[in-house]
């Protein structure tokens, strides 16, 4: 094995990780304890799903990204500019994208959510409509294609908001690819831009993530365990990222890792690259967005794969972070919207002791609850969202933001199901998806962005 | 265009009133939290001052009571006025001093009623005055439409009979607006609020209560008999009508945010003390470090400050609302509540965060922690402001969700 090169050693390790997987499977199947507690049945079934989704494999095999015509300098959206005035109401153009993203999550999202979370899926059409509205060229500056004339945060916000109201876990699969335009659109060198970004503006839209998170508790991203090391003039990275929507369909990444001489950074990297793999990483919740983990063994890229250029790199990595939270802030938003606007018809409905549930305080108050909880989060999310609009320093209402959606949002989760009782626990009602889903917002980092 | 900072114009509004929280009540805030019912005469300077700023700009309601009337806007135009003009103002004398805010001569409730739904004569008649407002009894607290005073027509007067209880400024004040029925067996719609001058013979002071915060503050109790005052000191519109109590509740929709306005300013006291007391301890507050992983008051004092936002934008919202003429009640409510509980939250957590100097006398936060209290209960408990709320939100009447 001391002779073996990189290739081979990972090629290795995932034999030896398929091989792992058989054994347990092995003696799983060999057990009659599955027959005692009759539910053969139903792990064949999860098995089935589980290699379906593959134990581990390569990533996809992805398409050439060439440079385009390049221009000179970095394209750039331009700050927002304010008239200085405190003011809710959304301009036009994000009332438009607000207006679309509501009517497609209405009528195409929420009801393909349920099958999507059985299947661990996003139809491809849905994810094909979705691109039909813009959602993944937010990022993109008008000069190379893009729609925003002006920085879209507050835009993204506003279409991750409606769409999750939906579903977040198909909300998620639908915005991730623009995450990795955004993060090239605001940081990438003109080159990179015009190697990438043209793929995003066509109808033909890679899967692409923004890949931060790592396994492990308390993970911090501005700690990371994804290294990469200097070799001659390329970089070497190594280690694994999770919950990526999508994985083993990504044609690119963008993977953060702990850069020796620059500290946190970003590398834009291609399927193809030799030592990338993918495992389906299923969780709690987030499931229509098919969650895989990434994991990188002695990945070479050129130096060019350094998102950015310049000094700015380690700032532009907090701002990253950063943007990332408010985005899911905005998910967060939406689907404790949609746990609102559910309960409310449904404590209206219900009776017991001959009245409506609603007509108790007890059930009242709750509903109260998740209207002022839900509409401080929201505030909290658009206030973040436009200053960094603005060009202003937002790391503190971000971490606001995403304080009150990861408490907030899941007390809501919980009252959502809590308010249906029983029938809150089964899966013909939507409420206990929701609870699934708003454990995310505390734990995701990364894999959006504003 | 989204945008939730604070505009440019009322900074200077802001400062001033910062200026005047720090320069005259932090000062003597712990001398009138000890000294219970001696008028801070302190503030009579300070209230010609505010009357001053508030006649010379119109964006700028000051402290309060000039700034709740509605403007009227129908060109689409977003504007900052002085809903929230006022709230700024509220919130940064707050920071100075719930109680002595309280204490300002002629920025009571009473004037903020008075100059909610007053006619241009009362406002004439009654402009410039100190007014408290008068609408809690013995055996109606919440409950405001079981309020047992009345007001019986007899020539061009009206005779009021009753007793009323925690009236703020009530001994200082010189009108209460009271709230009195004019026909009991017609219930709610028959409650009209009426303006008794202070040294109307028929108004006679029970006592002063004693309380838990907001001491600077008197809190009185009346009783009232055969008070009478003239037709025209009754506030609004004189007809019994279904709706009339509505009117008189909407008065709550304008006043909501200003209560909701004070819980935040007592907050961010709290939490900017706690923090720089933190920081000496050695604990810093990092906002890109996840909270978990950060020291566990470092953690704690995150949420405290994330509950302090939803609580302010809440606020601030309900304000632009009403400036911009758009319906509020449900937002006001919202502000409210959240306010008073995050208030009361943040205080006793900055309290326990600071240990024996968080409790001890020799600091504010303790104090602040009893001057939060109130703010969780007037203008509306949480309770009330719960089911208010819960009304609008499920669309029940007040038959059906009680």
């Amino acid at each position: 094995m001391t002779t073996a090169t990189d290739t081979e050693k990972s090629a290795s390790v995932a034999e030896r990780g398929m091989g792992f997987g058989l054994r347990q499977l092995n003696r799983l199947a060999g057990s009659d304890l599955l027959d005692r507690i009759r539910l053969r049945k139903q792990v064949e079934r999860a098995l089935f799903q589980g290699t379906k989704n593959g134990f581990r494999s390569a990533t996809a095999a992805g398409r050439t990204f060439k440079s385009a015509q390049q221009l000179g300098k970095p394209a750039r959206q331009k700050k927002s500019r304010s008239k200085g005035l405190f003011d809710l109401g959304p301009d036009d153009e994000q009332q438009m994208f607000q207006e679309g993203g509501r009517a497609f999550a209405a009528d195409k999202v929420r009801p393909a959510a349920h099958d999507a979370d059985d299947a661990c899926e996003t139809p491809k059409e849905l994810l094909t409509e979705a691109t039909e509205l813009g959602v993944n060229m937010l990022g993109v500056p008008e000069e190379l294609g893009g729609v925003m004339h002006e920085q879209s945060a507050v835009t993204s916000v506003l279409i991750g908001e409606a769409l999750a109201h939906g579903d977040m876990g198909i909300a998620y699969a639908a915005l991730a690819p623009g995450a990795v335009a955004t993060a090239i659109g605001l940081w990438g060198s003109a080159e990179q831009e015009a190697t990438y970004l043209p793929a995003f503006t066509g109808e033909d839209v890679p899967a692409a993530a923004l890949a931060i998170l790592e396994p492990r508790p308390l993970f911090d991203p501005l700690a990371l365990e994804t290294t990469a090391k200097r070799k001659g003039d390329e970089w070497v990275l190594k280690g694994a990222k999770s919950l990526l929507a999508r994985a083993k369909d990504c044609e690119l990444f963008v993977i953060a890792a702990e850069a020796e001489g620059i500290g946190p950074a970003l590398f834009i990297v291609e399927s193809g690259a030799k030592g990338l793999s993918v495992e389906a990483e299923p969780a709690m919740g987030l499931r229509p967005a098919a969650t895989g983990r990434l994991l990188i063994e002695n990945v070479k890229v050129p130096a060019s794969a350094l998102l950015g250029e310049g000094d700015a790199k380690a700032k532009d990595y907090v701002d990253c972070v950063n943007r990332a939270r408010v985005a899911w802030c905005g998910l967060a938003v939406g689907c404790s919207q949609a746990v609102l606007d559910y309960v409310i018809p449904y404590v209206n409905d219900r009776q017991a002791f001959g009245e409506p549930i609603s007509n108790r305080q007890g059930v009242a108050f709750v509903v109260s609850d998740i209207g002022i909880e839900s509409d401080g989060m929201r505030l909290a999310t658009y206030r973040a969202a436009s200053r960094a609009d603005r060009g202003e320093k937002f790391d503190r209402e971000a971490a606001i933001a995403r304080r009150l959606c990861a408490v907030k949002g899941m007390e809501i989760g919980s009252q959502g199901v809590q308010l249906l009782g029983g029938h809150g626990f089964v899966k013909e009602h939507p409420v206990e998806r929701w609870y699934r889903d708003l454990r995310a917002a505390g734990v995701m980092e990364g894999a959006l962005l504003v | 265009m989204i945008n939730l900072e604070i505009p440019k114009k009322f900074k200077p509004l802001a400062t001033q009133a910062n200026q005047v929280a720090t320069e005259v009540f932090r000062p003597i805030s712990r001398k009138y939290d000890e000294a219970e019912h001696s008028y801070p005469k302190e503030l009579d300077m300070l209230a010609s001052l505010i009357d001053g700023m508030n006649e010379g700009s119109d964006a700028a309601g000051g402290a309060g009571a000039a700034g709740v009337r509605r403007e009227k806007s129908d060109d689409g135009e977003n504007r900052n006025g002085s809903n929230l003009s006022t709230v700024l103002g509220i919130i940064e004398l707050c920071w100075g001093d719930v109680g002595l805010l309280l204490s300002m001569p002629r920025q009571g409730l009473g004037n903020s009623a008075i100059a909610s739904v007053a006619t241009e004569e009362q406002l004439k008649q009654y402009g410039g005055k100190w007014a408290a407002m008068a609408i809690t009894e013995p055996e109606a607290g919440s409950d405001s439409a079981a309020i047992r005073t009345t007001a019986e027509v007899d020539g061009d007067e009206y005779v009021l009979n009753g007793e009323k209880i925690f009236v703020t400024s009530g001994d200082r004040a010189d009108l209460i607006v009271v709230w009195a029925s004019l026909d009991r067996s017609k219930g709610r719609a028959a409650i009209k609020s009426f303006i008794v001058e202070r040294d109307n013979p028929g108004l006679k002071l029970d006592r002063l209560e004693h309380k838990l915060g907001i001491r600077a503050s008197d809190t009185a109790n009346f009783t009232l008999q055969d008070c009478r005052v003239p037709k025209e000191a009754l506030l609004g519109d004189p007809e019994v009508k279904e709706k009339g109590f509505a009117g008189v509740m909407e008065t709550f929709d304008n006043t909501r945010p200003l209560v909701a306005a004070m819980a935040v300013g007592v907050a961010r006291a709290a939490l900017e003390e706690t923090r720089k007391r933190l920081k000496q301890a050695g604990v810093d507050v990092d906002y890109s470090v996840p909270a978990l992983s950060q020291h566990a008051a470092a953690a704690r004092f995150l949420e405290m400050e994330a509950d302090y936002e939803a609580a302010w934008l809440l606020t601030l919202q309900a304000a632009w609302m009403a400036d911009n003429s758009k319906p509020n009640s449900l937002q006001a409510s919202m502000a409210k509540a959240k306010a008073g509980r995050a208030c009361v939250d943040i205080t006793l957590g900055c309290v326990e965060l600071c240990g024996v100097v968080g409790y001890s006398e020799n600091d504010l936060l303790e104090k602040w922690a009893r001057d939060a209290k109130i703010l969780d209960l007037f203008e509306g408990t949480q309770q009330i402001q719960l089911l208010i709320v819960a009304r609008q939100l499920l669309g029940k009447s007040s038959s059906e969700l009680r």
